[in-house]
């Protein structure tokens, strides 16, 4: 019985071999490359091009004074370097889509899963709230761009306060467009989080003459925080990503003030020039994400590892 | 699996190479900043298969092509459409005897031309070869990099275009396309130079006339143009759109180019636009907008409260006449007065000479087609009854005085700007243009980054100047590393 | 039931929720209109002309017009055929999503089924990694498949599919749930290979959560702008997103050609599909979400 066991094992690493050889050379390398940037003071000039009649000799555009030791690290985490500024404005865009998000999602889902409420048509507002997510985030924003600018309809209708030109105006709209793209997916992961409790819980509240609210509260809540932590967490890594959106709001500026600047649009800024303090950035949103990850890790631990592969459980 | 190979033995030599950069250090004797070699087109001519071929005799076309393929490197279809209506009308017929032209369109925004252009330049081949680059456009604004550069073949010495075929261009396109040793690296089709475009109804009504001396005189100089912005606003109406429309008045008429030995320096004439749309903005001279925006463009209807735009030659027909119909010509609009604003703007020199925008045509070193390169500019840049079709019938102003001279002759009205001839304008305007040492390779990204920063001065998102300009310094150097601001 | 209602006030409490059930359908039916109002002002702006100055509500009547552009000669000169975009797109979206959903069951298979001593690290590794943004990379990235002359090739655009990690997850996920491992060993009885096992026994199994994370590859990679603009410059190879990037240029810089009706309807056109494909399997999208993340 036991040496079975043994001749299926190397199938499990046969089985991993296609997704650790691509992971490998498209992911891995690169992260390599760019972590080994990120230790050289290394840049591209952007005003010349490279001799071409002359490849050997001539003037070249790389400009690579070698190794530079932290100095990178040094610069964009200054108190007005590019890590320190960007990681700031990306927290707070995240947080003004994600809290209204979590709670219209959580509003809904209980609506959807309150058995005394009984809402027709489900499936219809279950398809449509998840809808937005299928448009290209460049499409949305320009809509909302047309909306929101100086004459645009929302704009006269609110009596033309321009809220692209007011810092919290074009926090608000960001946040906007990536609520409304993410409601419909974190209702849907919420709803069937609730729905995977025990209806007896909820009846013997009722018996207690419980109100809704309380119900919420005492109940669904503490049940559901292992799905609630996960969709925290996997809406931040969304977060560090964020880019296009208010890339197409605010221009490379990041009007107004600066504050629609992100993590990634600051990669993007450099990418073609700056490429050793650049890379410092990418290896500290690597890190950031990474300790994400982490948490995430610790927060599902019971779920996925320890109950299911950390020891035998007999069925 | 071959594949796969092919993959592992590409990122072990990539690991190599990594590890190697990392390895050596002190490789600094190599910075380099522009100036590279200028190189004399001698050496480089045996290369090439130019021969002294008089530049009319076109028909040599075919023998001296090698390649199959012509690669045409631009990042909208501006020149493609020139090239299909003026250029190769007949679409039926096949072009240069079987040589097929291949457009490589690559967006400008966060400089992804110029990135996909070099990385194309940079793997060139001397010999020739059908994915070589055969020609490449650039704009003013971040010209002088290929200027500067050996990329470019010699407009002269290389492509083969004589000084008379080009007797008729503005000065100043070839000025702004010659290098420090006198070589000229590219032509241009059209000139750009700017106007400053009125609503004639505002006019009649604050100023009692639209006769265009009467309203030159009125914004002749800034401050004639402050005097009258003040006369506007007391009737309720914007000077100007807003924030960047009188931007390119200041920019070109600087002293010194935006880098200067590795530092951006902010001219004197950039600080007088910020202290201008300063004073424009909280003196409600202006409506507050930013190029193009839905407020920008509506105030280009007749009613749309705004007195005037800077306006560059292109921009009239293409811009300012589709925003203020009432009907667009799809919708079956009517291209005559009556239409929304048709025949009811004018032009006028306005404060400061300027132009606007600016494209060039550059052969590539290492283009096996040469002789297509050279018909084509000759067509397209130096042909005078080309220039004057093209201006006529798109009204894009061509850089060819002479086509310029006889649409003038022959009693040119633009109906759109109710029977004005501005060609007569645009023409003195042209000839005022200087662009000697004004320009630098990085001007795209200072302009945009400037404009981008100082909007949160103007808004009051900024508390000062001295704010906006903190955010502008770390913006350029971040986007372009190897520069330093003071 | 009847009764305990009885206790609290009968009256009282169906009020109560007559007023809940009210409430809702009014949060329902505004978030209804915000949701669908971007798809209404995209086919608006559809039907409009080159210029859109603000924003309309009724449509124009540009809209065959538009179409017919698109079809037309002076579109397929300047963008290539508009059919070659959506068959690359398709290609590209298609080949992707096939390999990360197979390759990812696959993988999960491997750590579900199997017992290795790396199994836990190796799982541990993937969900972590789970988390790093494709930018972090990009800088690399984009150097090495210059170095490996990957550019303009499909191969970077749905090969690195098969290592998707949040793929991974959801299958592993999923496979805990509905996967009991009784069923590999009465194959393994019958004498059937491991690999034939997985091909011809499990993926059916598998199927709901393949449809669902399929639908979501195939919509990232059907709107992914960032590589193939970084590697893609022939036109004939170029997908939806990087032509888009094109017309939009031309509305930035190039008035004379700009076209936001012809925009505004290529947009129209390059949604169709996904909206489509998500329309018919909205059920499964909807109903299986949640399969993997929660039963975990």
């Amino acid at each position: 019985m036991k040496k079975k066991t043994i001749s299926y094992a190397k199938w499990g690493y046969i089985f991993l071999i296609p997704f650790f050889v691509v992971y490998f050379i498209f992911s891995f390398l690169p992260l390599i490359q760019t972590f080994g940037y990120s230790f050289l003071d290394y840049v591209v000039s952007q005003g010349s091009v490279k001799s071409i009649r002359n490849p050997g000799g001539g003037a070249d555009t790389i400009i690579n004074n070698g190794f530079c030791g932290f100095e990178n690290y040094a610069n964009v985490l200054k108190s007005d370097g590019l890590f320190t500024l960007s990681f700031k404005n990306t927290v707070v865009l995240w947080l003004v889509g994600f809290i209204p998000q979590i709670i219209v999602s959580l509003l809904l889902a209980s609506w959807f899963t309150d058995i005394r409420l009984k809402l027709k048509a489900q499936g219809f507002f279950k398809t449509v709230i998840y809808l937005p997510n299928v448009i290209m985030a460049s499409a949305l924003s320009l809509l909302f761009y047309s909306l929101f600018t100086q004459g645009g309809a929302l704009d006269d209708l609110l009596g033309n306060p321009v809220l692209l030109t007011k810092i919290g105006g074009a926090r608000g709209i960001v946040g906007f467009i990536n609520f409304l793209m993410w409601y419909g997916n974190t209702t849907i992961l919420l709803m069937a989080a609730m729905m995977g409790i025990d209806t007896s819980l909820y009846e013997a509240a009722q018996i207690d003459g419980a109100n809704p609210s309380q119900v919420f509260w005492q109940i669904t809540m503490p049940l559901i925080k292992p799905i609630l932590a996960y969709v925290l967490v996997t809406s931040m890594i969304g977060g560090l990503q964020m880019y296009d959106v208010p890339y197409l709001i605010g221009g490379t500026a990041g009007n107004p003030a600066g504050v629609l600047k992100t993590l990634v649009s600051q990669i993007q800024l450099g990418k073609n020039s700056s490429i050793g303090a650049v890379s410092a950035l990418s290896v500290l949103v690597f890190i950031v994400s990474a300790i994400l990850g982490f948490i995430t890790l610790k927060i599902m631990d019971d779920q996925s590892i320890k109950t299911r592969y950390g020891k035998k459980k007999k069925k | 699996m071959a594949q796969l190979k092919r993959f592992l033995a590409g990122t072990m030599a990539l690991c190599v190479a990594g590890s190697l950069m990392t390895a050596c250090g002190g490789s600094d004797d190599s910075s380099s900043s522009g100036g590279s070699t200028a190189s004399k087109s001698g050496d480089s001519a045996a290369a090439n298969s130019v021969a002294d071929v008089s530049a009319a005799d076109t028909e040599k076309l075919t023998e001296e092509n090698v390649g199959k393929k012509y690669n045409i490197y631009c990042w909208n279809t501006e020149f493609q459409s020139r090239f299909e209506t003026y250029y190769w009308p007949n679409r039926d017929e096949a072009l240069w005897d079987g040589v097929e032209v291949n457009w490589v369109i690559n967006p400008n925004d966060d400089n992804n031309y110029q990135t996909k252009l070099d990385e194309a330049l940079g793997k060139q081949s001397a010999e020739g070869g059908d994915d070589n680059v055969d020609m490449f456009l650039v704009e003013a604004d971040y010209c002088q990099k290929y200027v500067t550069s050996d990329a470019c073949l010699d407009v002269i010495g290389e492509i083969g275009l004589t000084k008379d075929d080009m007797k008729d261009q503005y000065a100043y396109t070839q000025e702004a396309m010659t290098d420090g040793n006198g070589t000229l690296k590219g032509v241009s089709w059209q000139a750009t130079p700017g106007l400053f475009l009125y609503n004639t109804e505002y006019a009649k009504q604050v100023l009692g006339t639209d006769d265009p001396a009467e309203v030159q005189a009125a914004v002749a100089d800034w401050d004639k143009f402050a005097e009258t912005a003040q006369k506007m606003k007391d009737a309720g109406i914007f000077m100007v759109s807003g924030f960047d429309d009188t931007y390119r008045c200041f920019s070109n008429n600087v002293a010194g180019p935006w880098v200067q030995d590795g530092k951006v320096v902010v001219d004197p004439q950039i600080k007088a636009w910020v202290d201008q749309t300063k004073e424009y903005t909280d003196a409600g001279y202006n409506n507050k907008t930013s190029l193009w925006d839905d407020a920008w463009t509506a105030g280009q209807k007749i009613d749309g409260k705004v007195f005037g735009y800077f306006f560059s030659t292109w921009g009239i027909p293409f811009t300012l006449l589709p925003n203020t119909l009432d009907k667009s010509a799809d919708e079956g609009g009517e291209m005559a007065e009556g239409n929304g604003g048709y025949g009811k703007w004018k032009a006028c020199e306005g404060p400061q000479a300027y132009f606007w925008g600016g494209t060039w045509l550059c052969g590539a070193f290492g283009s096996d087609n040469i002789a297509i390169t050279r018909d084509i500019m000759l067509k397209l840049t130096c042909d005078a009854d080309i220039m004057a079709q093209i201006t006529e019938t798109e009204q894009d102003y061509t850089n060819n005085k002479a086509a310029i001279q006889k649409l003038i002759d022959a009693g040119y009205s633009n109906p759109f700007l109710g029977g004005q001839d501005h060609l007569s304008l645009l023409s003195a305007a042209a000839e005022n243009i200087n662009m000697n040492g004004k320009l630098s390779p990085y001007d795209q990204g200072c302009n945009e980054e400037f404009q981008g920063a100082m909007k949160d001065y103007f808004t009051g998102n900024a508390a000062s100047y001295e704010d906006a300009l903190a955010t502008f310094k770390t913006n350029i150097t971040t986007k372009y590393g190897d520069l330093s601001m003071d | 039931m009847a009764r305990i209602e009885g206790i609290a006030g009968e009256s009282d409490s169906r009020t109560q929720i007559m007023v809940r059930r009210i409430i809702a359908y009014v949060v329902l039916v505004l978030l209804v209109i915000m949701s669908l109002l971007p798809f209404y002002l995209l086919l608006i702006n559809a039907t409009r002309g080159k210029v859109q100055p603000g924003i309309q509500f009724y449509p124009s009547t540009l809209f065959f017009k538009n179409i017919g552009k698109i079809f037309g000669e002076t579109y397929k000169a300047y963008y290539g055929s508009f059919g070659r975009a959506f068959f690359n797109s398709v290609f590209v979206s298609g080949l992707n999503t096939i390999l990360s959903v197979y390759f990812s069951a696959l993988t999960a298979y491997a750590i579900h089924v199997y017992d290795f001593r790396l199994k836990k690290a190796i799982h541990t590794f993937i969900l972590i990694i789970m988390m790093v943004p494709t930018q972090a990379a990009a800088i690399g990235l984009y150097r090495q498949l210059v170095n490996m002359n990957l550019t303009n090739s499909f191969i970077p655009l749905t090969i690195p599919g098969i290592a998707a990690p949040a793929v991974y997850f959801f299958m592993i996920q999923y496979m805990a749930s509905s996967l009991p491992l009784e069923i590999v060993e009465a194959a393994r009885m019958d004498g059937c290979g491991e690999f034939k096992t997985f091909n011809t026994i499990i993926l059916p199994i598998l199927k709901p959560a393949l449809a669902v994370q399929g639908i979501f590859v195939f919509v990232g990679s059907w709107n992914n702008l960032f590589l193939p603009q970084m590697l893609l410059d022939e036109q004939s190879k170029k997908t939806i997103p990087v032509i888009l990037q094109i017309i939009k240029a031309n509305i930035a810089s190039n008035p004379m050609d700009a076209d936001a009706g012809l925009m505004n309807m290529f947009m129209v056109l390059a949604i169709l599909p996904v909206v489509v494909i998500y329309l018919l399997l909205s059920k499964n999208i909807v109903g299986g979400v949640s399969l993997g993340a929660v039963k975990g």
